[in-house]
C-alpha cells in the first residue's frame, strides 16, 4: 500500500502546482486542473473527438504492430552474428538520438499526406529501441543455449524462434514497452505537422484557435493513457523476469 | 581502427553511393529526394551565404541552455531526492514511466506561459531532458562504492571536502551518462518544438523550406542536423565509454 501512496501524493502536489499557476498567470491563459475536466467531458460527447481518436488509434495500432515485429525481427538477424552486431550497434544508437522530426518532411515526401506517412513516422520512433534491446539480448545471452541448439542440430530458423526468443524474452517486453511509447510519440507528432487528422491535428487545431482547456485536456488524456499501458506492460515485464 | 569499424564504414559508404546513383539514374525523383553530393553542395552555399546563420545559432544556443538548466536542475534535484528516502519512494516509481508519457503534448501549455519562442522551447527540451540527469544522478550517488566513505571518515574530511574530493570524482562516470542523454534529448526537444511552432531556428527553417517545396535547402539544412547531432553524440559518447571502462579498472 506504502508504495502506491507515495506517488499518488506526488501526483496531487502537481494538481496543486497546476492549480496555483493557473490562478498566478495573468487573466488565465492557463485553465484550471477543473476546468480541463470539464472540457475533457464536453469532448466525450462529442463525436469529431472520436472520429479523431479513432484516426490516431488505427495510425498507431498498425505502427506498433510493424515496428513490434519488424524490430525483433531484425533485433534477432543482427545479434544472432556478433560482427553484424557490433557494427550495426553505433549506427542505431546514433539514429535513437537523432530528432527524427528533421526527417519527418522525407517521410511526408515518400508517402504522401495520407495516414502512411504517420505510421511509417511511427515506427521509425518504434522500431529501434526494439531492435537495440533484443540484440543486445541475445549478444549477451550464455553461450551454452546457443551451443545446445547446435547440438540437437536445429536450423537456425528454430534456434530463433525455439530458444533465442523465449531467453531474451524478459528484454524483448522492455524494448516493446518502450517502443510502444516512442511510437505513440511519432505518430502524434506525425499528426501535428501537416496533418488534418488525428489528436494530434486537434490539439494544434484547437492551440490556433486558442481552445486552450481541449489543448490540455486531449494532453493530459494521452499522457494518462501512456502511463497506463506503461504500467501494464511493467507488470508483464516483472512476471515474466527470470 | 577496429575490423568492425571499417566494415561499418563501408556499410556507410556503399549506402551513400547507392543512394547518390539512383538519384543521378533517376531512380528517385529529385522532387523526392535529392542526391548525397547535391545535400553538401546546398549545405556549403548555406553556410558561405550566411542565409541561415541566424536559425543555426538560435537552435545551437537554445540546445546548450537547455542542456545546461537540465544538467545543474537535474543534478541538485537528484541530490535532493538522493538524500530523501520518503520522497525518493514516491518519486521513483514515477521517474521510471516518465518517458512514457508523450511529453511534447504539452508544448503549446509553454507557448501559453512563455509566448512563442526561446522561452518556451527550452522549457518543453530541459523537461525531455531532466528526468534522464536526475535518474543519473541518483544512479551515480548510489554506486558510490562504502569504502569511500569510511576512507573519507578516516582522513576526517569535511562535509564539503568530502563532497568535492570523494563523492564527486566517484559518481562521475554516471553523471556524465546523464549529461550524454541530456544533450541527445535537450536536441530533440528544440528541433522538434521549432519544427511544429516556432519563428526562428534550423527546425522551422525545414518546416518553412518543405511548406514551400525548396528541397535543396531543405535537404541542406536536414544534412546539417544530422552530421552536427552525430558528431556531438559520437564525441560524447567516447568520452563516457572511457569514464565507464574506468569504473570497472
Amino acid at each position: 500500500m506504502r508504495s502506491t501512496i507515495g506517488p499518488a501524493l506526488v501526483l496531487l502536489g502537481l494538481v496543486v502546482a497546476w492549480e496555483i499557476l493557473h490562478l498566478v498567470v495573468a487573466n488565465s491563459g492557463l485553465p484550471s486542473p477543473f476546468e480541463t475536466l470539464a472540457q475533457l467531458g464536453v469532448l466525450f460527447q462529442d463525436a469529431d473527438f472520436w472520429k479523431e481518436t479513432a484516426q490516431t488509434a488505427q495510425a498507431f495500432a498498425i505502427a506498433v504492430v510493424i515496428s513490434t515485429i519488424a524490430g525483433i525481427t531484425l533485433g534477432i538477424l543482427l545479434g544472432m552474428n556478433r560482427t553484424a552486431g557490433a557494427v550495426s550497434e553505433p549506427i542505431l544508437v546514433n539514429l535513437y538520438a537523432l530528432p527524427k522530426v528533421t526527417l519527418y518532411p522525407v517521410v511526408l515526401l515518400l508517402f504522401g499526406l495520407g495516414i502512411s506517412a504517420r505510421i511509417a513516422f511511427g515506427v521509425m520512433h518504434g522500431m529501434i529501441p526494439l531492435t537495440l534491446f533484443t540484440m543486445n539480448a541475445i549478444l549477451q545471452l550464455k553461450p551454452v543455449y546457443r551451443r545446445s541448439a547446435a547440438v540437437m542440430g536445429l536450423s537456425s530458423f528454430d534456434t530463433s524462434i525455439r530458444v533465442v526468443l523465449p531467453a531474451i524474452l524478459p528484454e524483448v517486453i522492455t524494448g516493446t514497452r518502450l517502443g510502444f511509447s516512442l511510437c505513440l510519440l511519432g505518430v502524434l507528432i506525425g499528426e501535428m505537422f501537416a496533418s488534418r487528422n488525428g489528436l494530434g491535428y486537434l490539439v494544434t487545431h484547437a492551440m490556433e484557435r486558442g481552445d486552450m482547456p481541449t489543448v490540455l485536456a486531449v494532453a493530459v488524456l494521452l499522457a494518462v493513457f501512456a502511463l497506463l499501458a506503461n504500467a501494464a506492460l511493467l507488470a508483464l515485464d516483472r512476471s515474466r523476469r527470470h | 581502427m577496429t575490423r568492425e569499424g571499417i566494415i561499418r564504414l563501408a556499410v556507410v559508404v556503399v549506402a551513400v553511393a547507392a543512394l547518390e546513383a539512383a538519384c543521378r539514374l533517376g531512380a528517385i525523383s529529385p522532387t523526392v529526394l535529392i542526391a548525397p553530393s547535391a545535400m553538401v553542395d546546398s549545405l556549403w552555399d548555406i553556410l558561405v551565404a550566411g542565409t541561415h546563420t541566424e536559425d543555426i545559432f538560435v537552435s545551437f544556443v537554445d540546445v546548450l541552455a537547455s542542456t545546461a538548466i537540465a544538467v545543474v536542475l537535474g543534478f541538485l534535484v537528484g541530490v535532493v531526492i538522493h538524500a530523501w528516502p520518503a520522497l525518493r519512494a514516491a518519486v521513483e516509481p514515477l521517474l521510471a514511466s516518465y518517458y512514457a508519457v508523450p511529453t511534447f503534448m504539452f508544448y503549446p501549455v509553454f507557448i501559453i506561459l512563455f509566448g512563442v519562442g526561446s522561452g518556451a522551447i527550452v522549457a518543453i527540451a530541459v523537461l525531455l531532458a531532466i528526468v534522464s540527469m536526475i535518474s543519473a544522478t541518483l544512479t551515480g550517488l548510489d554506486r558510490i562504492p562504502p569504502v569511500l566513505g569510511k576512507t573519507a571518515r578516516i582522513l576526517r574530511l569535511g562535509p564539503v571536502e568530502r563532497a568535492l574530493k570523494i563523492s564527486l570524482p566517484a559518481a562521475l562516470p554516471h553523471l556524465f551518462t546523464g549529461v550524454k542523454l541530456s544533450v541527445a534529448y535537450a536536441f530533440i526537444g528544440v528541433i522538434a518544438s521549432e519544427f511544429i511552432l516556432s519563428g526562428a531556428g534550423v527546425g522551422y527553417a525545414i518546416a518553412y523550406a518543405y511548406n514551400n517545396f525548396e528541397n535543396r535547402t531543405m535537404y541542406g539544412l536536414m544534412l546539417l542536423i544530422v552530421v552536427a547531432v552525430t558528431v556531438v553524440n559520437t564525441l560524447l559518447d567516447t568520452i563516457d565509454r572511457r569514464l565507464q571502462a574506468r569504473l570497472r579498472r
